[in-house]
């Protein structure tokens, strides 16, 4: 992969918390570029999933505030309650509005922006999840030149999200997380 | 149908409204607007940003509506049920040393957190102190809020909520069912309060409070409006006076931050320490 990305984004649901953070432990500590993840969690849990994901972690893993700036080698997760988009600019704007596909953060929502920011620029994976959040997001990344990716639905603990993204158009890539690390561990930068 | 808006017709659809009607939505957060303009363009059935464009300026009923559209916002009962803990255990202590509390909900949308703050006033036995204004630009949910009529629907979560809250009683104490599917909140939790209608970007400064919340309204502007507005609510507190912002929200970048001191960083609430 010669292309060089300035924003790795990812989506999930159910059964990918473990993936996400077999990722963030094998990447190597300089990874350059920020890590957007859009996982959908519990609603009134604030702690925990942060810590979680930061205690094998190589690089940082945050919650972004309102506003806050795209940080080079940094994690950020999108909080519980709010949709997390991308500014141009690169920075988080927060939204409290309507859910999309019963989800707040909706990973179309993270997907359709940080696109229109990145475009050819990003690589968006798709990991395991129970509904199709994500799916109309990661066609319009891929519309827009994004790389996308998307987890092996025999793979994946449950494989309705990938296979949302399956059903509206062929993705970059369809690979087992093992690939999808060995992905992200050889690209250039 | 359209898929996508430009910077630029962002720039036309806000300089229309500007020049023909009293609102400036050109320091608003952009990803949230345009989303919200590709909202009314769908529901409208526009075929193009120039007929959306030409029926604002035409069509004033449809403007306010398209402003309507804009401004309105989702909000729940007892929103971050951590923070109506801490505003009940650590803020009203404090509010209650004064001979009244003046609070005022600057941006109420349709009410719930009114209702959210009268209850945990009622709760704490400081309802009969408290002076309360609640304003929002959009009319139309401010006739909601007056009116206390909700989706029977959205009270679960409300009362969920209102639990983790720790509230003392049932929130089903506080409302009754009525038809349509709705739900009626009892009319005496707003017998102290004031609704108007106010806008956070133009309007001038009318009164001094307690307690200011603005909880995930600043969010959809831009950083340059947020420091204004946090400039004009800094005028609008008594010192030692509170300011509170949504959970993922903060003051920080604003320059008008240096007026305040973090009174709890958890629950963003903020104590004006400087005049």
């Amino acid at each position: 992969m010669n292309r060089k990305f300035k924003a790795i984004v990812i989506g999930g649901s159910a059964g990918s918390f473990p993936l996400v953070a077999k990722i963030l432990q094998e990447i190597p500590k300089n990874f350059p570029m920020p890590i957007l993840l859009c996982l959908h969690r519990l609603k009134h849990v604030r702690h925990g999933f942060v810590e979680a994901l930061s205690i094998k972690s190589n690089i940082p893993v945050l919650e972004p505030e309102d506003k806050e700036s795209i940080k080079p080698g940094r994690a950020y997760l999108a909080p519980s309650n709010y949709h997390m988009y991308v500014e141009l600019g690169n920075y988080f704007a927060l939204s409290t509005e309507e859910m999309v596909k019963f989800s707040r953060p909706s990973i179309d929502l993270t997907f359709e922006t940080a696109s229109y920011v990145f475009k050819e620029k990003m690589v968006g994976i798709m990991l395991s999840g129970a509904n199709t959040d994500g799916a109309d997001g990661m066609f319009r990344a891929h519309k827009r030149g994004s790389y996308t990716i998307v987890q092996d639905p025999s793979e994946a603990s449950v494989r309705t999200m990938p296979e949302g993204c399956l059903k509206l158009f062929q993705p970059d890539e369809v690979l087992n997380i093992e690939n999808i690390i060995k992905f992200l561990q050889e690209l250039q930068y | 149908m359209i898929q996508d808006v430009e910077i630029k017709d962002l720039r036309i659809i806000i300089g229309t409204v500007k020049e023909n009607y009293n609102y400036d939505f050109g320091d608003y957060a952009i990803s949230s607007f345009k989303r919200r303009i590709l909202r009314i363009i769908e529901v409208f059935k526009f075929n193009t940003v120039e007929e959306l464009v030409a029926k604002i300026k035409s069509d004033k009923v449809f403007a306010e509506e398209f402003v309507k559209e804009i401004t309105v916002n989702t909000t729940e009962m007892f929103r971050d049920p951590t923070f109506w803990r801490k505003l009940r255990d650590d803020v009203f202590p404090v509010l209650n040393a004064n001979p009244n509390i003046r609070i005022w909900h600057a941006a109420c949308s349709s009410g719930e957190e009114v209702y959210s703050m009268a209850i945990a006033l009622k709760e704490a036995g400081l309802y009969h102190k408290a002076i309360i204004t609640a304003s929002d630009i959009n009319e139309d949910v401010i006739k909601v809020a007056k009116t206390g009529l909700y989706p029977s629907r959205n009270m679960d979560l409300n009362q969920s909520n209102y639990e983790r809250f720790g509230g003392k009683t049932l929130l089903s104490n506080y409302f009754k069912e009525v038809k349509d599917g709705n739900v009626q909140m009892d009319p005496t939790l707003i017998s102290n309060v004031t609704f108007k209608k106010f806008d956070l970007v133009t309007g001038p400064i009318f009164s001094k409070f307690d307690i200011i919340l603005c909880r995930n309204v600043m969010i959809y502007f831009n950083l340059e409006l947020q420091d204004r507005v946090v400039a004009k609510f800094s005028e609008s507190l008594f010192k030692n006076a509170f300011l509170v912002v949504g959970a993922k929200e903060t003051i920080a970048w604003c320059k008008s931050a240096k007026a305040y001191a973090t009174y709890s960083i958890e629950e963003k609430i903020y104590k004006k320490i400087a005049e």
